[in-house]
């Protein structure tokens, strides 16, 4: 069995409100140094190691789990034992 | 002519949505469980609003690939008339048969409210009842309905005059004020605000019913006797 690790952001050119509010409130903490905050997802999906692993978690990301119009992923596989 | 109203698990606007077809404009209209539709039997496919599945994941993301999806693709490659509203618009977004795809609104909050709306095309088939550039008021009622596409999308849609209606006072933060597109061969329409809230003059507003008389009108003209 195996853990994958899937980080689904938004494009670069997408604004992001949440992370502009978030932004805002660490600067309002007195954080002075934040910057730019950008709010994504994570998700740990368990899957049964096949030889075809990573083209189907590209299909799902492509299909479902990620929406490409806004939205980059990136993922890592962990072994579980 | 027959509407079928595709009822998803978390839909809240399906009674709406039936009433305005059934009631109001006096047509046939039923409220089809989404495991359970056969959309070979109606005219017309309305996709109402609500959240389906609790907006989990992305607001329309799963209702997109379950397993009505590939009837209402159908539908929408026979001609029929396919309307999304609100998250019927989400869905349709996020099944490709509209381009872009819907962000947070962005102040964060729910609204719900009327908006003004400015007609720019009447020349579709869920708007031949408009007067071109007409200014309309219907309600919205969203959290993420601030309409995104790029720039060579903007771009299409200006082209083949995919703009149906924009805000006036751009509420959500929408690209170039979008408030409903339709796709390419103009017989899918999304939009985020409610016609279907806003079809009875007795409940203040009744300029949402002419988009139902429209659809009803551009049917009766394509499938009139002798046609």
């Amino acid at each position: 069995m195996c853990k994958v690790n899937i980080y689904i952001t938004l494009k670069e050119a997408v604004l992001d409100p949440q992370g502009k509010a978030i932004s805002d409130s660490l600067k309002d903490l007195n954080y002075e140094g934040v910057g730019n905050v950008r709010v994504g997802k994570y998700l740990q999906v368990e899957m049964e190691e096949t030889d075809n692993m990573e083209e189907q978690i590209e299909e799902m990301c492509k299909r479902l789990l990620a929406n490409p119009v806004i939205e980059d992923y990136t993922y890592t596989i962990e072994e579980v034992v | 002519m027959k509407f079928a109203v595709i009822v998803f698990p978390g839909s809240n606007c399906d009674e709406d949505m039936y009433h305005a077809a059934k009631n109001v404009l006096g047509e046939e209209a039923e409220m089809v469980w989404f495991e359970e539709a056969d959309l070979t039997k109606y005219d017309g496919v309305l996709l109402p609003g609500g959240f389906s599945y609790g907006d989990y994941l992305r607001s329309g993301a799963i209702a997109s690939v379950s397993g009505v999806i590939d009837q209402v693709k159908e539908a929408i490659q026979d001609g029929k008339p396919v309307l999304g509203v609100c998250n019927g618009f989400q869905v349709l977004l996020e099944m490709g048969e509209l381009p872009g795809a819907m962000l947070r609104n962005k102040n964060l909050t729910f609204m719900c409210h009327d908006e003004e709306l400015l007609v720019r095309n009447n020349g579709t088939m869920f708007t031949g009842y408009f007067e071109e550039k007409e200014t309309i008021s219907l309600p919205i009622a969203h959290g993420e309905g601030n309409y995104y596409c790029d720039h060579e999308t903007l771009e299409d849609l200006k082209r083949n005059n995919q703009i149906v209606f924009t805000y006036k006072n751009n509420p959500n933060g929408s690209t170039a004020d979008i408030a409903g597109i339709t796709n390419r061969q103009g017989n899918v329409l999304g939009m985020m605000p409610h016609p279907e809230r806003a079809v009875e003059k007795l409940l203040g507003n009744d300029d949402g019913l002419r988009i139902f008389e429209s659809i009803l009108n551009y049917w009766r003209e394509t499938h009139a006797v002798g046609n």
